[in-house]
């Protein structure tokens, strides 16, 4: 049945299975390569997007469960001329080694971020610890994301 | 005559190009069948460099960018020796239409190959003084009194004269042999090389735009699953096709032997295809008691025994011995985990296929994939893409069969992604140890002999040239892995190898009349018991390097504590490895080391005890130092450790990129970390048990992570040596020793769970 998805701020019907994880609609459909399928079970963070604003794992997410509502993905937050904060912040910490979970750090913390702009350390790990990287690049990852909060927060301040 | 200054005389005599990897790592390049026919030459400088009329610079390599930064240390070092700006280098690697067949890109192997006096370094430099001599005959001066800088040679002081390089090659090929005799720049000169030189993938991988194999999108493509048996040994009795008949968008169910997979239109569709497809099956064969695994592979008399050392008089000094110590040390199978489940792209036409595949080796792919196809070797065509960090032998080798299999089956290109279950409970895991240790003291508190005799499963492995029934799916599809055939008792060891550390590094092993150890302890016996696995196994980083040093690095600081030596100051006094040495006593100096023995003192039976820990490695013997000291807290009523600090020292010979070295150190402690303190495989009396997050114990991204210190010796003297496995090797033993030093109580068991921490206090109570 066609479905109406608004990604990025475009709106796309698209003939779906109303039952289809969102994740395939974006990376299939859509062609998107940020939104990741890691484990299918909402357990990694691979395939997160934002909904409405809200950190989402497309891989649980039905999309008739989010039709018509406004659907963010990694492509949609910045790009290579300009990029969002939390985006130069990866590149100026080096922060990746394969970059396959980079989908879901950057969105899961751009959501966080975007809710709490004075984030302490402590608490952007704690909003962290349902997100995995298994290169282990937690330290330049969560410097990264303090580094992109300073930003966000003297861009709110001001 | 030392270790290093042996290997540099015999790439010196030798000369040959494929010797420096095959010297190397002669035992598991065996065991991967050699390199493969058919690459471009690696004695040609062609097959490395070529340069376009514009002067574009294209280096070729064999060794791939999986996430561990090697692309963009090739780079650097043709940029360096080719005197070209970095950003004019474009690097192509692991393609079978394009670059040279250096094997896998494993074994911490891409630093030495092709950053010594072989292979990408030597071109780079063949190239360059090919373009000088060029450069000469056109400007009628001696190369003596030409200079060359940016891709363009000129008289020296007349940089206006200066003519590029793709001038004088006018677009053509060199046609040139790899010159063993061309100059290297010295470190002193490097300007490019050794500089941290930030990685160019990054602004692709954080703006969404990267394309992983995952990402890879073929016109008219379709999407696989596959289904993998219920239990371990389950085979097929037979599949209802007409179960998925009301499946929209399916276009196939395919079956080979014991190999099934469905074929849809889209991705969703292939999954709830898989999901209700009827099949059959047979039991499986049963599995062992993980409750008792340790002892069921004690048990196993059918194993093949391999000497590594044998001093023949460790009986003797035991028997003779002050005080013999004794400690059995237990490590699990765990797995690679590979963050996205793995996933390939395969092309498969009449007679021909086209591969997008993460592999770590794509001319053993290509082989092994015409196998299972039934195609000629030489119309496979593999093309790496870069899949989630893989850690060696994860699935993608296995989910590359896959796409094959099920690309033919339809002939149209399909992709496959495995499913999180399916990727845990068949990868080939890092093999399950048990490790029995026995060591002499003396009177006076010296270490005088040490026995070593371990147990470990093995089945399967990477496929190498012509075994496809190494993984899961090449077996299921009718191939068998390698064969096992048991041998005991163990030969005498005709030569000293200690590519997987299993010789603790405190032995002076004496072969043939040469000492090859690291360390200055004369007598010792490694006796080495390999058995059959239930399970697949196959490399994981550090793949039995770090099993072993667990081991030798927990019981060296028992035994420290039991004569009452501090333990650096223990370990230098039983090493003789100056470079070994030389990561102790950096890592002791940075980390304000107080010297004093183990534990730290009688402390509360509850509340938190601190304290730490130091461990060292010699890796793979000769190919990497580091020591790691570790900070722990011990929370004496939950049993949980903290990890507070980890301090690395780590020497990989020249710093090819010092920001890539630092990165692979600190994700290789935290890693290394997570394997300690929380990975296990577990299953029941049929099948694998740990297959998704919640099962496997991974540490997340945001836990309290320890602070991570970095220190870098750089040896520009050295040989360039492996990077990516130094500090997780050394991880388990440094923070095992520091909860031994805040508690009193020995951890010998991973991973050090709280309830192993827990029984460990009581029993150092009891």
């Amino acid at each position: 049945m066609a479905i109406t998805l608004k990604v990025n701020g475009v709106a796309h019907s698209l003939d779906l299975d109303p039952a289809t994880p969102l994740l395939y609609a974006l990376s299939d459909d859509l062609a998107l390569n940020g939104p990741k399928f890691g484990c299918g079970l909402g357990q990694c963070g691979a395939c997160t997007v934002t909904v409405n604003g809200r950190a989402t794992r497309s891989c649980i997410t039905t999309v008739k469960s989010v039709e018509g509502q406004e659907i963010m993905t990694l492509e949609g937050i910045g790009t290579a001329a300009k990029p969002h904060p939390l985006q130069q912040a990866f590149i100026d910490e080096g922060a990746a080694q394969c970059g396959f979970c980079l989908n879901g750090v950057i969105m899961t913390a751009k959501a966080f971020l975007d809710q709490n702009p004075k984030a302490s350390e402590t608490e952007i790990q704690r909003a962290m610890s349902g997100v995995l990287c298994r290169c282990f690049t937690n330290v330049r990852m969560l410097r990264a994301i303090q580094r992109a909060g300073r930003v966000l927060a003297e861009r709110s301040a001001r | 005559m030392s270790q290093a200054s042996s290997r540099r005389d015999f790439f010196k005599a030798s000369g040959a190009l494929i010797v420096s990897f095959s010297l190397r790592n002669l035992p598991e390049l065996r065991a991967q069948g050699g390199p493969v026919q058919g690459a471009p030459p690696m004695n040609q400088l062609d097959s490395w460099i070529a340069i376009a009329a514009d002067g574009a610079v294209t280096a070729y390599s064999g060794k791939e960018e999986l996430g561990q930064g090697i692309s963009v240390a090739q780079a650097q070092l043709v940029a360096e020796e080719l005197c070209v700006p970095f950003e004019k280098v474009k690097l192509i690697y692991c393609d079978t239409a394009l670059t040279p067949d250096q094997a896998y890109t494993s074994g911490s192997q891409s630093h030495p190959a092709n950053f010594n006096h072989a292979n990408l370094a030597q071109a780079a430099a063949t190239a360059r003084e090919a373009l000088l001599k060029l450069a000469s005959q056109r400007l009628s001066l001696p190369v003596t009194q030409l200079s060359v800088k940016d891709g363009a040679v000129f008289p020296m002081g007349s940089p206006s004269r200066k003519i590029g390089y793709g001038a004088l090659l006018g677009g053509q090929r060199f046609q040139l042999a790899l010159d063993p005799n061309a100059k290297r720049k010295t470190a002193a000169d490097w300007t490019v090389l050794g500089t941290p030189v930030p990685r160019p993938d990054l602004p692709a991988l954080v703006n969404g735009q990267f394309e992983f194999v995952h990402n890879v999108r073929l016109p008219g493509m379709l999407h696989g699953r596959v289904v993998r048996p219920p239990a371990v040994g389950a085979t097929v009795i037979g599949v209802d096709e007409s179960s998925v008949r009301d499946i929209p968008g399916l276009i196939k169910v395919v079956v080979r032997k014991n190999f099934v997979g469905v074929v849809a239109q889209k991705p969703w569709q292939a999954i709830q295809a898989a999901a209700k497809l009827k099949i059959d099956w047979n039991a499986g064969s049963g599995l062992p008691a993980h409750a008792d695994f340790y002892e069921h592979m004690r048990a196993d008399k059918q194993t093949r025994d391999t000497f590594m050392t044998d001093s023949k008089d460790t009986d003797q000094k035991l028997a003779q011995a002050a005080a013999v110590l004794k400690a059995t040390y237990k490590h699990p199978y765990q797995m690679h985990g590979s963050m996205g489940s793995s996933c390939a792209v395969a092309d498969v036409q009449g007679d021909r296929a086209t591969i997008y595949s993460p592999t770590q080796g794509v001319w053993y792919q290509r082989n092994t994939s015409a196998m299972l196809l039934g195609l000629k070797p030489e119309n496979v065509h593999v093309i790496f893409r870069r899949g989630s960090g893989c850690y060696g032998l994860n699935g993608a080798d296995t989910v590359t069969y896959d796409a094959a299999l099920l690309s033919q089956a339809v002939g149209k290109p399909v992709r496959v992604q495995l499913t999180r279950k399916d990727e845990m409970a068949w990868e080939n895991y890092g093999n399950a140890y048990l490790i029995d240790l026995r060591a002499a003291v003396d009177s006076q508190g010296n270490l005088v002999a040490w026995e070593h005799e371990s147990w470990s499963p093995s089945l399967g492995n990477r496929p190498g040239a012509g075994t496809p029934g190494n993984v899961v799916t090449g077996f299921l599809a009718g191939f068998q892995p390698d064969a096992f055939t048991p041998r005991s008792p163990a030969p005498s060891p005709a030569g000293f190898n200690n590519n997987s550390n299993a010789t603790p590094s405190y032995l002076a092993a004496r072969v043939n009349g040469t000492v090859r150890g690291a360390g200055k302890v004369e007598s010792g016996r490694v006796l080495v018991h390999n058995l059959r696995s239930p399970f697949w196994t196959g490399p994981l980083r550090s793949p039995a390097r770090l099993q072993n040093t667990f081991a030798h690095e927990s019981f060296m600081d028992e035994i420290a504590a039991h004569v009452k030596a501090d333990p650096v100051e223990y370990r230098l006094r039983n090493l003789s490895h100056a470079r070994l040495i030389a990561v102790v006593e950096a890592a002791a100096k940075a980390a304000r080391w107080e010297a004093r023995p183990s534990p730290a003192r009688a402390s509360n039976r509850s509340g938190i005890a601190r304290g730490r820990g130091i461990a060292c490695v010699a890796y793979e013997g000769e190919n990497g130092y580091s020591a790691m000291v570790a900070e722990v807290e011990v929370n004496r009523d939950s049993g949980a450790i903290a990890v507070k600090r980890m301090v690395v020292a780590a020497d990989c010979g020249p710093i090819s990129n010092p920001d890539g070295l630092r990165n692979q150190i600190e994700g290789g402690a935290l890693q290394g970390m997570s394997r300690a303190l929380g990975e296990e495989v577990t299953w029941d009396g049929e099948k694998v048990t740990s297959v998704d997050w919640r099962t496997y114990h991974s540490l997340p991204l945001g836990f309290d992570i320890p602070k991570i210190e970095c220190v870098l010796l750089n040896r520009p003297e050295e040989e360039a040596d492996g990077a990516g496995e130094l500090s997780i090797t050394v991880a388990a033993a440094a923070i095992g020793n520091a909860v031994f030093d805040a508690t009193g109580s020995r951890l010998r068991q991973i991973p050090f769970t709280p309830e192993r921490v827990k029984q460990a206090l009581a029993a150092a109570l009891a």
